[in-house]
């Protein structure tokens, strides 16, 4: 090639890998070990939780197969059963660790549960109150600050004394407490979002109202969603536990977590802990592995904080 | 190597010296500043400019001593009144920092503490570098606001920033860089965020405050037009590095770097009426990618299979350098 | 400033208004305290002059209308079960709850603004790391379990505090305080700290949060620049910034940990509102359980209230818009 040529023949540059963003997502996710590691013991506790009729020792709902004789016994004892109980047993009999297998089925169903319908219920709300403005906006949002001045344990109090005891109750006071906190965010993010030129050109393109809000809007409001939704769930979880231990939430015959740490409360001033240490623990495992999750996600998931 | 210009006998007020910061990012090392070197003379204003990521800004930083994690200078001097800011410890550099060296930065609507009044972020410069009276220092605050032509300065002490227009604000921060009567000042596109009246105002009231006082002044900026009735000498930086250096009147009218009078190409005013505009063809690389040799080689016009090594700063005309090998001397009316 | 206070006293009164009518449906409308309150071998006589002379009688939106009428003057009904009036259990009640909240909001502060501020500062270093873990923790951690737990460790296992009750008690004004004696102050520094658990995260992170954030802002680079020493650009510079957020959230949250005292309350039997609340709503003592939730929206109010005002001192910008 001369030496005079004005244009050389371009020299290749290092061609700069292209990353979609769910994969930047993922490695960014995946770059904290301690969040990596709380997202495997969730995942675990799931699987626990599960498969709990297969693998727990006893069927501790079963009162059938509960020995009163076997009550209030040491981790670690043989039973009359025959099988060992390495983390005691409660008041009934129940082998607390098959009492906690099973009551993490009640935890996580209640606190999914709640926390999905409350962000269905709450995302819908808070998007439309960003998309319509004016008065519906502030009916909307006078809602939420009610419900948000609300502290949680209150509202949810109040629910549980008017509709009584119970699963479905509980959900519906959970569901109820939290909606607010979907609506808020999302319609912050909407209204945020909404003003970005990219929904103006959407808007130019006269494309219909809910093309617009479900394929431009929604996607853009999901990452502080998800992260809302992780704590939302933890906290579900907790506050769960909390009206049960209040004597407020799940029957006596179907133990979740915090039941299980109430009946514990008694026996505890005599030294026996086990009936309230491990539900507790097995409780504080769960909900400290979503915050940690949640809390990772929220740092990755944070425009304002990226370098 | 040692730049050639200004050649005075008096010594410059500043002489930064191969300077190197890089960012240490997950990507890897990016140099934002790549062996930089350029002299401020007394009394002097240095135009620096360059386009959003030619590292134009992460210098003047450097200059400060303020280039923040992942970043840090990882070489070169920058010698200020015969000390070596490079070397200097973190009090020293305090000492000298809004005393001796002042910095204006681009937006007048961040660079003021909204919670704090005025007076108490003038009073408080003062009272970092000397021992003075909350009266004293009170009276030389409102003297500067005058000075930089803020009406009723008494009142607007007791102001706090919001109340204050832009414009006002970018005086403000003026005046707290003047207080101490600084031998340097970095201004990073202190009137870029500002309505093009306002800027001009602005303009002249530097230029008069840079005669009057001695004051030497880097201005960064990636706008030809505000250098070219404002600076004594031009350093055009890209991709980190310096590619052109040399007075106002050499760098504009000889333009010797491509990229240079690519620049120049599209600066409207400059084009006469009906001829369509130029541009620079492509994108500015990304620092991470590189290519090997001259930066600048794959949107140069003419480029060829020497610039695949790096070219060295060379002063190609007397007291005007350049980092090319095929610089436009023709135009320069200078047989190559 | 006064017709912005004005204008704040009268949502207030509209905020009160409508939570007494959801408070009051949502009490009265279900349930049935006719089945407590009256023996099931009583005849029918005795239950209908039972049942007029609690005003069950009527209809709904009288009752509510008597109430309103009554709760002007004061009179949220007598307790079912004390047969005195709800809102004197309220007043008798309220001082426990009000000095362990405050107790607790003291320490949130006192230990949550410290180790936020380095975690913010030093968000890479292995201090500011465990500071974090131990405020996800703080966050995770069930209260009512966190309170057994102390009181197995501290009173079961170690001896060194009491378990339950509030101890000895000063009075003054005619309200019982513990937090005047040594005895009242052991009582208290196990629910206070078991209540402060959650606040004291919140301020951990919002501190830290704070400081992330204004650190990255130009003014604080300025500041720098402008050769301020480290302490004058954290101590003044940001913290003055920092110190907004945190006011309003912790001024805010003393209500939420006015509710949240319920759980301590119960787990430590500290005689406060929230153990007598639970106990209402077990027996379904309704005139008890409006008077504890129309006293709570009250505290709200003047807590939301005074937050705002305190806001307006820290942030020019909020002053100067409200005049």
């Amino acid at each position: 090639m001369s030496a005079t040529t004005a244009a050389p023949a371009p020299i290749p540059a290092k061609a700069p890998r292209v990353e979609t963003p769910l994969q930047r997502f993922i490695s960014e996710f995946a770059e904290s070990n301690i969040a990596l590691g709380a997202l495997i013991v969730f995942l675990c506790i799931v699987l626990i939780a599960v498969f709990a009729p297969w693998i727990a020792p006893q069927n501790p709902y079963d009162l059938a197969q509960l020995d009163i004789m076997d009550g209030r016994m040491e981790p670690g004892t043989v039973g009359g059963a025959g099988f060992t109980y390495w983390l005691g047993t409660d008041d009934q009999g129940r082998d607390m660790l098959s009492g906690i297998m099973y009551g993490l089925r009640i935890s996580l169903v209640v606190g999914a549960g709640s926390a999905i319908v409350a962000a269905i219920v709450g995302a819908s709300l808070g998007m439309l109150a960003a998309y319509a403005g004016g008065r519906t906006d502030t009916i909307i949002m006078r809602l939420v600050d009610l419900q948000l001045s609300f502290p949680t344990i209150l509202s949810a109090l109040m629910i549980l004394a008017f509709l009584g005891k119970g699963i479905t109750n509980v959900v519906i006071a959970l569901i109820v407490v939290e909606w607010a906190y979907y609506a808020r965010t999302v319609r912050g993010t909407a209204l945020v979002e909404r003003r970005r030129e990219y929904i103006e050109a959407a808007q130019c393109l006269a494309l219909p109202t809910r093309r617009i809000i479900f394929r431009h809007l929604l996607p853009n409001c999901m990452p502080p969603l998800i992260v809302v939704a992780t704590i939302q769930i933890a906290r579900a979880i907790a506050l769960e536990a909390t009206l049960s231990f209040l004597g407020l939430g799940v029957p006596i015959t179907e133990p979740s977590l915090g039941l299980l740490i109430a009946n514990g409360y008694e026996y505890m001033l005599s030294g026996k802990y086990w009936i309230s240490f491990y539900p507790g623990i097995a409780l504080l495992i769960t909900i400290v592995s979503i915050n940690l999750v949640g809390d990772h996600l929220r740092d990755v998931l944070n425009p304002r904080l990226k370098k | 190597m040692e730049p050639s210009i200004p050649a005075s006998a008096a010594p410059p007020t500043l002489q930064v010296r191969n300077l190197q910061t890089s960012f240490f990012t997950r990507a890897g090392e990016v140099k934002a500043v790549n062996d930089v070197s350029f002299n401020v003379g007394r009394g002097k204003v240095l135009g620096l400019v360059g386009e959003s990521g030619s590292g134009k800004t992460v210098t003047g930083f450097s200059i400060m001593r303020l280039v923040d994690e992942p970043g840090r200078i990882t070489g070169g001097q920058i010698l200020f009144g015969g000390q070596d800011l490079v070397k200097a410890s973190e009090e020293e550099m305090r000492q000298i920092r809004g005393n001796r060296v002042a910095m204006i930065f681009q937006d007048p609507m961040m660079t003021l503490n909204p919670v704090l009044r005025i007076d108490t972020q003038m009073i408080e410069t003062m009272q970092a570098h000397r021992k003075i009276s909350h009266e004293a220092a009170r009276q030389r605050a409102r003297d500067t606001l005058g000075m930089v032509g803020i009406p009723s300065p008494d009142e607007r002490l007791k102001a706090y920033p919001h109340q204050f227009s832009g414009g006002m604000r970018q005086r403000v921060a003026i005046a707290i860089a003047l207080l101490h009567e600084p031998d340097l000042i970095v201004a990073d596109e202190p009137t870029t965020a500002l309505d093009v009246t306002i800027q001009g105002q602005i303009l002249a009231e530097v230029q008069k405050l840079a005669a009057t006082t001695g004051t030497s002044i880097i201005w960064i900026t990636h706008d030809l037009s505000v250098v070219a009735g404002l600076a004594d000498d031009i350093a055009v930086m890209y991709a980190g590095r310096i590619a052109e250096y040399g007075s106002v009147a050499d760098v504009l009218d000889h333009p010797l770097h491509p990229y240079t009078n690519g620049l120049l190409g599209s600066v409207p005013s400059r084009n006469k009426r009906g001829e369509p505009l130029r541009q620079i063809p492509g994108m500015t690389p990304s620092l991470l990618s590189l290519p090997p040799g001259c930066p600048f080689q794959n949107r140069c016009p003419r480029a060829a299979d020497v610039c695949r090594q790096d070219p060295p700063m060379a002063e190609i005309l007397p007291a005007h350098e350049a980092r090319c090998f095929r610089p436009h001397l023709e135009e320069a009316g200078v047989a190559a | 400033m006064s017709v912005y206070l004005l204008r704040r006293l009268i949502q207030a009164a509209l905020v009160m208004l409508a939570m007494s009518v959801i408070v009051f449906i949502g009490v009265y409308a279900i349930g049935d305290p006719v089945e407590i309150l009256i023996s099931p071998d009583a005849d029918q006589m005795e239950r209908a002059r039972a049942i007029a002379a609690l005003g069950l009688d009527k209809p709904l939106w009288q009752q509510y209308l008597s109430f309103l009428g009554n709760a002007l003057r004061g009179d949220l009904g007598r307790s079912f079960v004390f047969n005195e009036p709800a809102l004197k259990l309220i007043g008798q009640r309220a001082p426990a709850t009000l000095e362990l909240a405050f107790a607790a909001m003291f320490l949130a502060i006192l230990v949550g603004l410290p180790l936020g501020l380095y975690a913010g500062l030093r968000p890479d270093g292995v201090g500011a790391k465990a500071i974090m873990a131990g405020s996800i923790l703080g966050f995770s951690l069930p209260t009512f379990w966190v309170g057994l737990m102390l009181i197995m460790v501290f009173a079961v296992q170690l001896g060194w505090l009491p378990s339950t009750g509030r101890g000895e008690t000063v009075e003054i004004l005619g309200l019982r305080w513990s937090f005047l004696t040594m005895d009242g102050l052991a009582h208290m520094a196990m629910p206070a700290l078991n209540l402060a658990l959650f606040k004291i995260s919140l301020v951990i992170r919002l501190t830290r949060a704070g400081v992330r954030e204004t650190m990255l802002m130009d003014f604080v680079k300025f500041a720098r620049a402008k050769g301020l020493s480290p302490r004058r650009v954290i101590g003044v510079h940001v913290f003055k910034n920092i110190l907004i957020p945190v006011v309003t959230v912790t001024g805010l949250e003393l209500g939420s940990t006015i509710a949240f005292s319920v759980v301590t309350e119960s787990v430590f039997a500290w005689p406060g509102m929230g153990k007598l609340i639970i106990d209402s709503i077990n027996v379904l003592d309704r005139p008890v359980i409006v008077a504890y939730l129309m006293s709570i929206v009250l505290m709200f109010i003047i807590i939301n209230l005074v937050v705002d005002l305190l806001y307006s001192v820290l942030d020019p910008r909020v002053r100067l818009e409200s005049k």
